[in-house]
């Protein structure tokens, strides 16, 4: 009954969770707009038949919630538009209705033995290993579960070293690595190895030769991120791979930006270690995994010990809800890759286009040619970005400026491609994904084009190069 | 990236979204003191133009390349000069804007840059018209402008 209910209610436009829901309606109100209802129609039902629809059976499930309701934090209509897909990205419907039974129904712990508790968790977390593991060509032993890409950076550079340590002593990475993989290095320095951290060129993308040139007789490890997280960049990693496995050496990629939007293949990238994060890609956040070859295969110390859980490379209760959650959004990003592939790109045409029709002065960093366009980062001449930030009321972005990091320094992958300082604090990151909607770019447009605008009239430095450009001369600025 | 909240005060927000003063006088406007600080490469410039005219700063003018606190910092501090003579002008100290503004420590500097911008656009004032301070043109003007005064009034 109550999916007839649901069908009507998709035909007539509006579904109504019930009471019982209010966190779950909120949160997934606004991707039901976009997605269509056949997952809620799921949800809905299973509610149903365990008895906790309350009210009318056939309840509609209102989208929209009505205007007389207070504007609370979970209110999807008072929030801003979210274009900052590279931070996080919402969950995928479907993958939250993956994930509900194991909170609400099966909720043991996956290692425990003697119980349905725990046999039931256990084959729902093998079924997500195998879902992790086809995404990118993988066997299913090969992926071991982690509380994000952090972690699995952290594990591949400091497990390699460790248990490689006694015959190698360099690693090589590059200048735009994540602050994780460039942290770890780094402490592998203190501990006496070397690491080269190769330059990248204004496009943001190392060379090979360079690379090649790099690699000693006492190499342990290349690491180099597939896609940047702040310019999208894509690195030539099937180059990489070849190289690596030409001489022996491990090569490691983070992919948490790429995976589940790019097509990989581990064998044919000859990939030996890999991160990946969920919630880079619609899935829950406190869990990604590392892939790490068998054939031929990499030995890791473990950098978290404990109860041996993960063949002992990684010891933890494993958190079955979240890694299901995992396994289903990577199933869902598999059948969606094309679809979100040419939605992204359609979508990041339209917002460049509009932007850079209205404004001059306005570059996009890296390269044009390898990137993925879910990512943009854009300087603004002229305009500050934490001013620009605080003047884009109705659109949630982020910066590369200084003035919105700890420090005052500018963002490190900014410099490493040549941005010069003053043009990188002028950086806005937009990020687009599979919710993104035509209305939120053409409202993303409109915002920037109209408060870049304002704050360049507010600007000496476009006063000085208006006046430059009328063939006045160059003012003598006293720099203090 | 990292990125801290930042949560400014009304009054940075009031600023920020209607500044006061915006703008530049007409190049080779008689009586116009101006100075351009800061750095662009640390993301702070900006620009103060004070027009002083018997001896009181009767106009001043800013135009900021910097973060929210730059801006409200420079827009706040063409509201405090104005109507104020050179010398208290000087006076103004970076703790007057950062204290109404609110500004959190790692923004003060921004502050501090209003104030030299202050104190630069006055002594470039006085070195493009040396010597015209407010005891020489109440010395020159004398009774006669006090009696238009009370004339007008």
């Amino acid at each position: 009954m109550a999916l007839r209910a649901c069908s009507s209610a998709v035909a007539r436009g509006s579904l109504q969770l019930p009471q019982s829901f209010p966190v779950l309606s909120a949160l997934l109100a606004p991707a039901a707009r976009r997605i269509g209802a056949r997952a809620f129609c799921s949800l809905h039902s299973q509610a149903a038949i365990n008895g906790e629809v309350v009210g009318d059976g056939g309840a509609t499930l209102e989208v929209n919630p009505p205007p007389s309701q207070r504007a609370t934090p979970l209110t999807p209509e008072k929030r801003p538009a979210f274009m900052d897909y590279q931070s996080t990205t919402p969950i995928d419907p479907r993958v939250v209705d993956a994930m509900m039974p194991l909170y609400t129904q099966m909720y043991g712990n996956p290692h425990s033995r003697s119980h349905v508790f725990g046999w039931e968790a256990e084959d729902l977390v093998e079924k997500a290993r195998e879902q992790v593991a086809d995404l990118i060509g993988a066997k299913s032993k090969e992926i071991l579960f982690t509380s994000g890409a952090t972690e699995s950076n952290n594990l591949a550079i400091k497990g390699v070293a460790a248990y490689y340590g006694n015959k190698k002593k360099h690693i090589i990475t590059t200048q735009i690595e994540h602050k994780c993989v460039l942290s770890s290095c780094r402490s592998l320095q203190e501990k006496g190895w070397d690491v080269t951290y190769l330059p990248v060129d204004q496009d943001g993308l190392i060379s090979l030769s360079e690379l090649e040139g790099a690699i000693r007789d006492d190499t342990a490890l290349v690491s180099v991120m597939m896609v940047n997280n702040e310019i999208g960049v894509v690195q030539p990693v099937k180059g990489i791979g070849d190289l690596c496995r030409k001489k022996k050496i491990f090569f490691h990629t983070d992919a948490a930006q790429a995976h589940g939007k790019i097509p990989i293949d581990v064998d044919e990238m000859n990939i030996d270690l890999m991160s990946l994060s969920a919630h880079k890609i619609y899935g829950p956040k406190g869990v990604g995994a590392i892939y790490v070859r068998s054939k031929p295969r990499v030995r890791l110390v473990p950098v978290i010990d404990g109860g041996g859980q993960e063949r002992g490379m990684r010891s933890g209760t494993l958190p079955a809800p979240i890694i299901v959650g995992f396994g289903k959004a990577c199933q869902v990003a598999k059948e969606e890759m094309d679809n979100d592939r040419r939605h992204v790109e359609r979508l990041a045409k339209r917002m460049e286009d509009g932007i850079i029709k209205a404004l001059p002065d306005v570059t996009l960093n890296g390269s044009k040619l390898h990137r993925y366009h879910g990512n943009m980062n854009l300087s603004f001449a002229y305009v500050e970005g934490e001013s620009l930030l605080m003047s884009l009321r109705g659109v949630a972005v982020s910066s590369g400026s200084a003035c919105t990091s700890a420090s005052l320094e500018p963002s490190y992958v900014l410099r490493a491609i040549g941005v010069d300082e003053e043009l990188a604090h002028t950086s806005i990151r937009f990020g687009i994904g599979r919710f993104t909607t035509d209305e939120e770019v053409d409202e993303c447009v409109k915002v920037v084009v109209q408060e870049v605008r304002r704050l360049r009239e507010m600007s000496p430095l476009w006063e000085l190069a208006q006046e430059e450009k009328e063939g006045g001369e160059k003012t003598a600025m006293v720099w203090t | 990236m990292a990125g801290a909240v930042r949560r400014y005060s009304e009054n940075v927000h009031e600023h920020f979204q209607h500044p006061r003063n915006v703008g530049s006088f007409k190049k080779g406007e008689e009586h116009v003191g101006t100075a351009i600080v800061g750095k662009a490469a640390c993301g702070d410039v900006i620009k103060l133009q004070v027009k002083i005219e018997e001896g009181v700063i009767k106009d001043a003018k800013f135009k900021t390349f910097g973060c929210g606190s730059a801006i409200a910092s420079s827009s706040y501090a063409t509201e405090l000069i104005k109507g104020k003579t050179p010398e208290e002008a000087m006076q103004l100290k970076n703790t007057d804007i950062a204290d109404y503004l609110k500004l959190p420590p790692v923004k003060i500097h921004c502050s501090l840059l209003a104030e030299d911008a202050v104190r630069h656009a006055i002594e470039d004032y006085q070195k493009k018209y040396p010597g015209v301070t407010e005891a020489t043109i109440a010395a020159d003007e004398g009774p006669t402008s006090h009696q238009q005064q009370m004339g007008a009034a």
